[in-house]
Parts: C-alpha cells; structure tokens; sequence
C-alpha cells in the first residue's frame, strides 16, 4: 500500500491533484481512494489531501497518519509541524520551492521542484499540482506520465489541456525517474 | 469497468439513471456536489428533469411533496441544518404516504457549527416515519439510490439514503455505474394510484380528529415495519442484476466462531473489516453493518446476534442527557432472547474526528470490560476537556 498525503493552500488544486493521482492509479488498475480534509473553505488557509492506493482491494477510509510520500505545494507550509507529521522512516517529501532541501532545512528524502516557475512558464499562472504529480511519478516510477497525460484529458480540454501536457512533460524532464522506485531499490537490494 | 469518480458525482449519475421528473433541493456542504451535477446533466440536456432552485431546504422539500403528489418521481438532497429546516415537511410527506428519495450527506449539527461528517442529523429525523438506509461504501450509495426508488414507489413511503459526507460524498474511488438498460429494468415507470389529479380534485393533508388519528399513524408504523420485505426484495433483485448484495436490512462478515460483534452503520464499517485484518492477535470479531435503520430489523438483528457474548455498538451520534440511540434499541430487540450478549455504546467521529485503525484494540478492550458499557465516547481527548471532567 502506498499513502500519499498532499499539503497546500485552498486554491492551489491540492484536493484536484489528489483525484488526478488517484484516477491515474485506477486507470492503472489500481484499487485507490482520493480524499481532502478540509479545514475552513477559503482561499490560502492550508489545506491537506490524502491519497491511498494499493494492488489489491482495501476498505479502511481513514485519513493518513502516516504517508510514504508528502506532496507539499506552499514551502512555507514546512514550518507548520502538522506538515511533516508522522512520515514513515524513509519516506519522501517532494517540495514545490527554487531552494533545495538542505537549504529548506530538510533532514529526510526530499527533493524540490520549482513548480510555480514551471507553470507560470507553460501555463501562465503559478499552479503547481500537475506538474508536481508529473514528478512525483517520475521519483517514483509509480505510475506511467502518459496515463497521467490521459487523466489530465478527462478533466481539461483545449488549450489549458495542451498547456498543462506541455507542463508535465517539462516537470518529469526536471527530476531524476525511479530514484525513489520501491521496487527498483529492492531488486538493487536496498 | 470500474471507473473513478467522486461520491458525490456517481451519485448524481445514479439518481439520474432513475429518469427523476422533479428535482429540488439547496445547496448545503457536503451535499453540494450532488445537487450541482444533477443540475448540469439537467442543464447540458442529459436529464430531461425539472430542477426547481429554491430559496431554502423547507422548500426544497415543499416542492418535492408537490411534484411526487402530483405523480412525479421527485428527488432531494440535504444535510445537517438543512434536513432540521426541511424535518417539518418531511413529517407531511410521510404522513400523507408519498413516495421520494432524499440524500443525506451526512453532517453534525449546529452549534457549535461543523460542515465535518457524523450521523446526528439523520438521526434527529429518526421518528419522521422515513425509510433510512445507510451506506459503507460509495459502491454501495450507487447500488442503494436505485433500490430506493423501487422501494419507495411500492411502499408509497419516502426513502433517506444515508451516505457520510467528505468521508464518502467527497471521495474518489472505483466505481461501477449500470447502464441505463439495467436501471431501467429494475425500476419502473413512476406510478402513484393517488396522485393529485385536477379531473377528480381532492384535499390531503387536511386535519385529522382524535376518532382517527390514531389509527392513520398506526397504519403508517404498520407500513413502514412492512417495508424491510420490500428493502430484502430491492436489494436481492438487484444483487442479482448487478451481482452486489449489501445484505438488505444488515450485512455482517467476520468467522463464525467470533464471540464479540461491532455494531456500527455508514463508512466505518470499511475500516473496521481493514483494522480487523490487521490485528490477526485480537479476539475474531463479528462486523455487522446496521443498511437499514427504519424499519428496524428486529430478527434479523436477533439471529445475527446469535452465538455472541459481547456487541459493541458504534454510533456516529449522541442522544445529549440519555447517551446511546441505536443502542438503545439493539438492547430492546435483543431483551426479547433467553441468551442475548452484553450490549455496550459508544460513539466515536463526532463531528468529523477520524476514525482511524487504532479505533479497533480499543473497541475489544471494551467488549472484554468488567461492567457493560452503558455510553461512552470512546475517542474523548482529555486534554480538550476542563480539568473537572477528566476521568
């Protein structure tokens, strides 16, 4: 079982790209469940999105308390503990910042993308999500970036489809694929 | 194919399938998103259906009394403040015998105010003589709208499809949708006999004197305990047409040796099963899933008890100055057995609390208690409490 929690702000699709990733999972053949805790309804409180996935059926619908992989999309969201609560030993955090993980002060796996910047040059608004879920499969090797591709097209068409395409394909361009792959660590003997 | 979809989007889709003719109802977290893509598919033209946006829930339901009076299948959806603004109407409409289907998502009540899930406001309309019905899964909301529309028509009572809000209405997950076929042979045509009709006008709903009164309501409580054979039907009908079955009026799982049961109604009985296989140590429990909660499935709940010493019952509500409610009744019905187990309350997620794994070690500790647990809230933070109430 794989457990994904994603932090960010209302406004930022934290809640959206929760359902993209776990659309994509079940595309994949995947059992997943995609859900948000919503604190107040409004732009720029923070806000939490929680996505399960596994091979096999499971029924549990509680809120992750322990995620293998945060998402974080508001960098500034590192300094509320709440953020980086109960990580599973070796779990990794993949941040939306310009700045590196040591610079932002992080002690775990983590890895940053500059994800505004990525998308007010593709999109033309600084909206992170998609082209953080593009990384993070890539990290991962979770889940193919075309299958991501066709989820973006069941939800968006024309030309904010071609430009988010266009962002995704530059995001997974910008990280290291399969470096946090289970299953390629394992068969290194990791 | 399963496909993924949002609760509450799979939900429109499913009251769609059941062509109604007259949808009305006002948006209220976390019932929004139903009602909201009820509207598109009207709006797109994809659903050939009168949506009536209303000023308030009280007439939300008005409106759908009307219509269904007026021999349409009619549809609304509420949730926490709106379905106590609607309750005064929901009484008329099951008192003068007309058939609907109502969501309620699920939500506490006010105050102080939470939009977060629990079970308190369809438990506050417990006694408005509806059917109720609640699910554990999203799969199971889509499976039981269909059902309810059957039932409702042949009981000439209305149905309350109970789903948890966020917890269900706003996830993603698989989901399997019938065609339009497959509903379409298990539902039939709206028919109501006694619909309003301005060649033979007639007045409901006029006052009743004490030389009857009593006896429309004991037809009524009559009709309504006669309605779980229409719910079994429903549910057995359709399992077969689509090879899901909820159980009918109660689902239990878990071995036959198991000596405690869990009680509990809506989406923690899920967590439940999963917290259950993760404590292979732990007693076996019996997880019973209470689907329908009026009627009240009096035998069926005795011969599901059966060979049990212990019952937790989990509720998702409170009773404030008496404590359990459904466990109220589950020791009523099981008072009637020479050999009927402990019987203990609690509740647990009031107001949007998770419910996480860590519930269940604490749920046996419980059935392996001294005295029988009379109620409890079981996930109480003392630390959130004045010092005076901390045990």
């Amino acid at each position: 079982m794989i457990e994904v929690r994603i932090h960010g702000r209302g406004g930022q699709g934290n809640v959206a790209a929760s359902y993209l990733l776990a659309g994509t999972a079940i595309d994949q053949g995947w059992h997943a469940l995609a859900f948000p805790a919503f604190g107040a309804e409004r732009r720029g409180a923070p806000v939490a999105a929680f996505v399960r996935m596994d091979r096999s059926p499971f029924s549990r619908r509680d809120q992750i308390a322990h995620p293998d992989y945060l998402i974080v999309q508001d960098e500034a969201l590192l300094h509320d503990a709440a953020t980086l609560a109960g990580l599973k030993p070796g779990g990794g955090v993949l941040v939306n910042s310009p700045r590196t993980p040591t610079e932002l002060g992080l002690d775990v796996k983590a890895y940053s993308l500059p994800a505004n910047a990525l998308a007010e040059k593709h999109l033309g608004r600084p909206v992170p999500n998609t082209a953080l879920l593009a990384a993070f499969i890539t990290l991962t090797g979770l889940l193919p970036l075309e299958a991501l591709s066709h989820e973006l097209g069941q939800r968006f068409k024309g030309a904010v489809l071609d430009k988010n395409r266009t962002l995704i394909a530059a995001a997974a361009e910008a990280v290291e694929a399969d470096i946090w792959n289970q299953e390629v660590a394992h068969a290194a003997g990791a | 194919m399963p496909q993924a979809l949002e609760g509450s989007q799979a939900i429109a889709r499913a009251v769609a399938l059941c062509r109604p003719q007259v949808v009305s109802a006002y948006p209220i977290t976390p019932q929004t998103h139903i009602v909201e893509n009820i509207a598109k598919l009207v709006a797109d033209g994809q659903l050939e259906c009168e949506y009536v946006s209303v000023e308030s829930e009280h007439s939300a339901a008005s409106v759908v009394l009307g219509a269904a009076a007026a021999g349409s299948r009619a549809y609304t959806a509420s949730a926490s403040q709106g379905i106590l603004l609607m309750s005064e109407v929901l009484y008329d409409i099951s008192g003068l015998r007309v058939p609907m289907v109502l969501t309620c998502a699920n939500r506490a009540l006010s105050g102080p105010i939470s939009i977060w899930n629990d079970q308190s406001d369809s438990m506050a309309v417990r006694d408005a003589g509806w059917i109720q019905l609640y699910c554990t899964s999203n799969q199971e909301a889509v499976d039981t709208h269909i059902q309810a529309f059957r039932i409702a028509q042949e009981t000439e009572l209305p149905v309350m499809v109970c789903m948890d809000g966020f917890t269900l209405t706003h996830t993603m997950e698989p989901l399997d949708l019938p065609t339009q076929e497959e509903v379409d042979a298990f539902l039939p045509p709206f028919r109501f006999d006694r619909m309003l009709d301005p060649q033979a006008p007639v007045s409901i709903g006029t006052m009743v004197g004490p030389e009857a009164y009593s006896e429309l309501r004991y037809a009524n409580h009559h009709d309504l305990l006669g309605a779980a054979d229409n719910i079994l039907r429903a549910n057995a009908d359709w399992a077969e047409a689509s090879g899901r079955d909820w159980g009918g009026l109660l689902r239990t799982s878990g071995p036959a040796e198991a000596r405690i049961g869990l009680l509990g109604l809506g989406s923690l009985i899920g967590t439940l099963q999963d917290a259950a296989l993760a404590h292979p140590e732990l007693p076996p429990t019996r997880i019973m899933a209470l689907r329908a909660f009026r009627p009240f499935p009096i035998e069926a709940l005795q011969a599901a008890c059966e060979g049990l010493d212990e019952l937790v019952v989990i509720e998702r509500a409170f009773s404030p100055g008496f404590g359990a409610i459904v466990a109220a009744e589950v020791r009523a019905a099981l008072s009637e057995l020479p050999q009927a187990p402990r019987v203990h309350a609690v509740a647990v997620g009031l107001g949007g609390r998770d419910i996480g794994l860590s519930l269940y070690p604490r749920l046996i500790e419980v059935a392996h208690g001294e005295h029988a647990e009379r109620f409890r809230i079981l996930d109480l933070d003392p630390e959130r409490l004045p010092q005076e109430l901390r045990a």
